[in-house]
């Protein structure tokens, strides 16, 4: 018989299930930062997601923008939701306030315009979040089975121990999750450049090789588009440091941690997975927006494989940082949850840090602090957009 | 003696897991744990690869089992294989149509 996991979270009244409680603070538009970062400073529990977008752009992209704070404010790390609002901004905020309503959870609504002045909207927005905080604190934790997890993955600032040490251990414990039932998602299109076709043997069906395809062309043709060579801006500076020369490289490396797998499907950027097992999402390969598109699409915990260091995390989704470099992980420990460094070094095998590293997921999923958590790194985030500011 | 990993017996070049200074001789394993001994021309930094055979210029680079470039420049085994001699082929915005069904064509020939 298969051996059953489980782990503690927040169960939602919309069925999913929450690894942190956090009173969500977002801004509509990104001219109200400021009044979100003064809230968050004042209240405890509370997390700002803050973007740059929200007026100016082109029709589509204003859509995009209120669909992403619709679904991270439908995260179920999420307990319950500040908008922030300027009152002349492009998202539409009534939408946005309306459909987060029908999740269950508490909703409350500050104008800066309306109320007179960021110093009075910021008054008025702390006494809303503490009202709001002090509402979902007493929200116990309960046991649920892991197939109730939903998982995201990202690799950043890789080398070459990305490919062979932290990446296999990712799909090591992306395989388990999907064996157990959970789902998991993983994205990067960028990086799937010149390793499309070992992903294609591993869809669901025809269709879905086809749209590993349409995904694939549209991101090279960004590149060529704009008559560049890809190189500095993928791989990055720090990629070809590492000893990674082409984007064909880089994404042999980088499709290891989606693990082996079926592929369901392929979902947009501001989609969920449209139900269980391994899932692609379309997105950059840049931290900020990936890590957001993670948690727009649902994402309890995050798996996030380096080798040379990155440091992100995300407001209200805890990131698990697994280094396959060991040098890298000497230097920069505080930083680094796993040490998969210790399969380059011969020491370790995959099998042995993936079992580690699931071990590990499960405590964050029921409430352990990660290390990205611990240091705070919630600031730097953003949506991927696909036209110009305007 | 500092060591490299050849990832796939199809590889032909190996990645390096020290700083290697020319000229001194790496000990480059595979899956099976067999190993073999190269003499080092370049020096070569951590994570970077080093070529196993002689490859010549539009010759495909091969990592993981799979292409990840082709050769710019005649490679010598022992040499440095990084982007002063290896070309991406995909997304280059930066080749025209000509330029890249020449490299194609290339490619097919090995």
């Amino acid at each position: 018989m298969k051996k059953q996991y489980t782990y503690f979270g927040y169960e939602r009244k919309d069925g999913k299930v929450g690894s942190r409680n956090y009173v969500a603070v977002l801004p509509a538009v990104v001219c109200v930062n400021e009044v979100v970062e003064a809230i968050v400073a004042e209240t405890v529990g509370t997390q700002g997601i803050l973007h740059h977008q929200g007026c100016c752009q082109t029709p589509p992209d204003l859509t995009r923008t209120t669909e992403c704070l619709i679904k991270v404010g439908e995260n179920p790390n999420v307990g319950a939701i500040l908008i922030v609002s300027l009152g002349c901004e492009g998202v539409d905020t009534d939408r946005l306030e309306q459909t987060l309503r029908e999740t269950g959870k508490p909703v409350e609504r500050v104008n800066v315009q309306e109320l007179g002045g960021t110093s009075i909207a910021i008054k008025e927005g702390i006494d809303k979040a503490q009202k709001l905080v002090r509402a979902i604190s007493g929200m116990q934790r309960t046991e649920v089975d892991i197939s109730r997890m939903v998982m995201g993955i990202k690799c950043g600032s890789s080398d070459t121990t990305s490919g062979i040490a932290s990446n296999p251990v990712i799909g090591y414990v992306a395989d388990k999750i999907v064996d157990a039932g959970g789902t998991v998602m993983f994205g990067e299109t960028t990086e799937f450049i010149g390793a499309e076709h070992i992903l294609k043997r591993r869809a669901r069906n025809e269709f879905v090789a086809s749209e590993i395809d349409r995904i694939v062309q549209q991101m090279e043709n960004r590149a060529k588009a704009i008559g560049v060579d890809m190189r500095k801006g993928q791989p990055t500076p720090g990629n070809i440091k590492g000893g990674l020369s082409t984007i064909e490289e880089k994404s042999l490396g980088a499709i290891v941690k989606s693990g082996t797998k079926p592929i369901e499907g392929v979902i947009e950027y501001t989609d969920v997975p449209k139900g269980k097992g391994l899932w692609i999402k379309d997105s950059p390969g840049r931290e900020i927006e990936l890590l957001s598109g993670m948690a727009v699409g649902g994402a309890q915990v995050i798996l996030f494989s380096t080798g040379r260091g990155a440091p992100q995390g995300f407001p209200v989704v805890p990131v698990i940082k697994i280094c396959g470099n060991p040098i890298t992980y000497g230097r920069m420990n505080h930083d680094m949850d796993i040490n998969a460094g210790l399969i380059t070094l011969g020491e370790r095998s995959i099998e042995q840090i993936g079992e580690d590293t699931f071990d590990l997921l499960l405590r964050v999923a029921s409430g352990e602090t990660s290390k990205g958590e611990a240091i705070k790194y919630t600031k730097s985030m953003d949506f991927y957009m696909l036209g110009p500011v305007i | 003696m500092v060591k490299a990993i050849k990832i796939n017996e199809k590889d032909n070049v190996a990645t390096v897991f020290s700083d290697v200074h020319a000229p001194e001789d790496v000990e480059v394993f595979d899956k099976k744990g067999d190993s073999s001994i190269v003499h080092v021309l370049d020096d070569i930094p951590y994570g970077h690869k080093i070529a196993l055979v002689d490859i010549t210029v539009g010759q495909q680079i091969t990592k993981y089992g799979e292409e990840i470039g082709i050769a710019s420049k005649p490679i010598a085994k022992g040499r440095h294989v990084h982007i002063q001699n290896i070309e991406s082929i995909r997304g280059r915005g930066d080749w025209n149509k000509d330029k890249q069904a020449q490299i194609i064509k290339e490619m097919n020939k090995h």
